[in-house]
């Protein structure tokens, strides 16, 4: 990627020595990040290495044991409903009401944030254009591809503008060209300044990210852009940076 | 072959890790055996009996006596007017009644018969006819008894006796199952419908959507569950209306005062729906917990069908965390026995109680699951 003008952008996620603990065990120890507008950072980390508890607490859902963390300009101890209208979130389901109609999943999850009925049906109008899928408005989201479901997933999650979006692993069982249509859709919405913070196992997606972190064990152990990840590790891909990384903490520990 | 024994050995391996599964298992048919086995039984036993005697000489103290010494019956003792019996057997402190005619004993000895009215709880149709005959054969023995050392007696001579019910004068046997059924269809909507509509949101992880977006816990889930709050109140008017119009089951007490009473005991559902759907993570396991862990109880230890009085200890303590056993006595009270608040207060206090912890519960470990 090139490398943005970010002196002049200003910080949406702010994260000091965010720890969280459950009981004995320390999930997340003690990260310190940060990401501007319009950056899209690869969250990334082996199952279990604490990225979802991470997320959990960036989102609101889950109160940290210690540290600091603003999202949004909100602090995620006092102001997490604030936090939860400013940020968009899909999932790995790509979670749509399979049972309801493609307008109707718009209607609802933008009445779920406050938009109005007017600004509900002007969004859907573009939001379908753009993806194409003015066909399918009336159709349910049981009779559609899952590359098309993925798309809309995201579109919606964007519906209310948010500052930043996160993704949990949103290319999950997407077959490659359709992933990379996906990543054309990040670009776009990242260009258009909204913040994407995206979990991924994939580590030719961890390249086309602005800045990636690598958690391992609840700690953040590599953070940069994808080149100067490279060059530390003295490797040439990102997929040999991360099994560095694990081989180096499998021997520690 | 060797193939064939791995297969085997892998689905056992399936069945001994998942103890959801083992449970069911194992524990079903214990419990299934122990419940069927013990509270199944139109026998009955400990029925509260209440007498009024005119007389009280030691003809009618050896009758009574007789019936309290049986094993399926208790005394409460003498009443003085049929008023008080009435009232008994409204707050439900007897469920039979013997009324002896003024000079019971001075006819029987005299002209070697009498009368005897035994009046029988008919709410429920079953026991009923079981208290019926059982009374039967302890005056018949007592009769016998009596007149073994006079002369054998003439067919015409004897202890007539005058069964009547009361509540349920014709024994009809829908009049029993109607609260039943309301109770039970109020559990499986309620309870079955909210804890699977809300897992289902889990398994298509639109749950997680929800929670991240500013819709606090408590608009979540009332949200979820208004739909069958309505549903079910729907469900109660349709089959009251239909037990009047089809069945000519009366409402003889408040019909207000009824649904006042549903609504309380659908709010309990409900609770016990979003407790169950926060402790499960699928559909099906949520089902299993439903069915197993309410239909069956609500069934077999409210007092639905089998007497709670007749059976085990254990048992009797155990219906007293079923809660449409408490929902069964209020809205019997207030349908076939036609009393008012003032006889069930107590068994609404206890549904309250039981509504308030239960949705405290269940709204807590709705939020806990956030943390």
């Amino acid at each position: 990627m090139a490398a943005k003008d970010s002196s002049t952008e200003r910080v949406v996620i702010d994260v000091r020595d965010l720890t969280r603990r459950f009981g004995d065990f320390t999930a997340v120890d003690s990260i310190s990040f940060s990401v501007k507008r319009g950056e899209i950072l690869g969250f990334l980390g082996a199952n279990g290495a604490g990225k979802t508890t991470a997320i959990r607490m960036l989102t609101g859902l889950l109160e940290p044991s210690s540290g600091d963390a603003t999202v949004a300009g909100f602090d995620v101890y006092r102001q997490r409903e604030a936090i939860k209208k400013n940020i968009g979130y899909m999932s790995q389901k790509f979670s749509l009401y399979e049972d309801l109609t493609v307008f109707e999943n718009i209607r609802f999850y933008g009445g779920v944030y406050g938009l109005t009925r007017a600004t509900i049906k002007s969004k859907s109008d573009e939001l379908l254009e753009r993806l194409g899928l003015q066909h399918a408005r009336d159709h349910r989201i049981s009779g559609l591809p899952l590359g098309w479901r993925q798309k809309l997933a995201f579109s919606v999650a964007l519906l209310h503008e948010p500052e930043i979006v996160f993704l949990d692993e949103p290319t999950g069982g997407v077959d490659p060209v359709t992933r990379r249509q996906f990543w054309d859709l990040i670009y776009e919405t990242a260009a258009n300044g909204v913040t994407v913070f995206a979990t991924t196992h994939y580590m030719d997606e961890a390249e086309y990210c602005d800045r990636v972190s690598i958690m391992v064990d609840g700690r953040i152990e590599a953070y940069g852009t994808p080149n100067a990840l490279k060059n530390q590790f003295e490797v040439s891909s990102m997929d040999d940076v991360f099994i560095r990384l694990a081989r180096s903490t499998s021997q520690s520990s | 072959m060797g193939s064939f024994r791995g297969f085997i050995v892998k689905e056992f391996h399936h069945i001994f890790r998942d103890y959801r599964t083992l449970v069911i298992l194992f524990g079903m048919p214990v419990i299934q055996l122990i419940l069927f086995g013990y509270a199944i039984r139109n026998e009955v036993s400990d029925i509260q009996v209440g007498f009024l005697d005119p007389v009280r000489d030691e003809l009618t103290m050896d009758l009574k006596t007789r019936i309290d010494a049986s094993s399926y019956f208790i005394s409460k003792g003498d009443y003085d007017t049929l008023d008080d019996i009435e009232r008994a057997f409204q707050d439900g402190t007897i469920r039979e009644a013997v009324v002896f005619e003024p000079d019971f004993s001075h006819k029987l000895r005299h002209d070697g018969s009498a009368s005897l009215s035994v009046i029988a709880d008919g709410t429920n149709p079953n026991i009923a006819n079981t208290m019926n005959a059982y009374t039967l054969v302890i005056v018949r023995d007592f009769q016998r008894d009596l007149l073994a050392d006079d002369t054998p007696a003439p067919a015409e001579r004897g202890i007539v006796i005058d069964s009547r019910m009361r509540f349920n004068p014709e024994l009809k046997s829908i009049f029993l199952f109607v609260p039943g059924l309301i109770a039970l269809i109020l559990m499986l909507v309620s309870a079955l419908m909210t804890s699977i509509t809300i897992t289902r949101e889990k398994e298509l992880g639109t749950m997680e959507i929800l929670l991240v977006s500013p819709l606090k816990p408590i608009q979540i889930i009332v949200g979820k569950v208004l739909p069958y709050f309505l549903l079910s109140f729907i469900n109660v008017s349709t089959i009251l209306v239909l037990a009047r119009l089809v069945f000519h089951i009366p409402i003889r007490g408040s019909v207000l005062l009824l649904l006042a009473e549903c609504l309380l005991f659908i709010l309990c559902a409900l609770s016990l729906g979003i407790l169950i759907s926060a402790k499960s993570k699928t559909q099906q396991t949520a089902t299993m917990i439903s069915l197993s862990g309410l239909l069956l109880p609500t069934i077999i230890l409210s007092g639905f069908i089998f007497p709670i009085d007749s059976m085990p200890k254990i048992l009797q303590v155990i219906s007293h965390i079923v809660p449409a056993k408490w929902f069964l006595i209020i809205i019997r009270g207030i349908m076939l026995k036609g009393v008012g608040f003032e006889y069930f207060w107590k068994e609404t206090l206890i549904l309250a109680f039981m509504t308030a912890v239960l949705m405290t519960a269940s709204i807590r470990s709705f939020k806990i699951r956030l943390d």
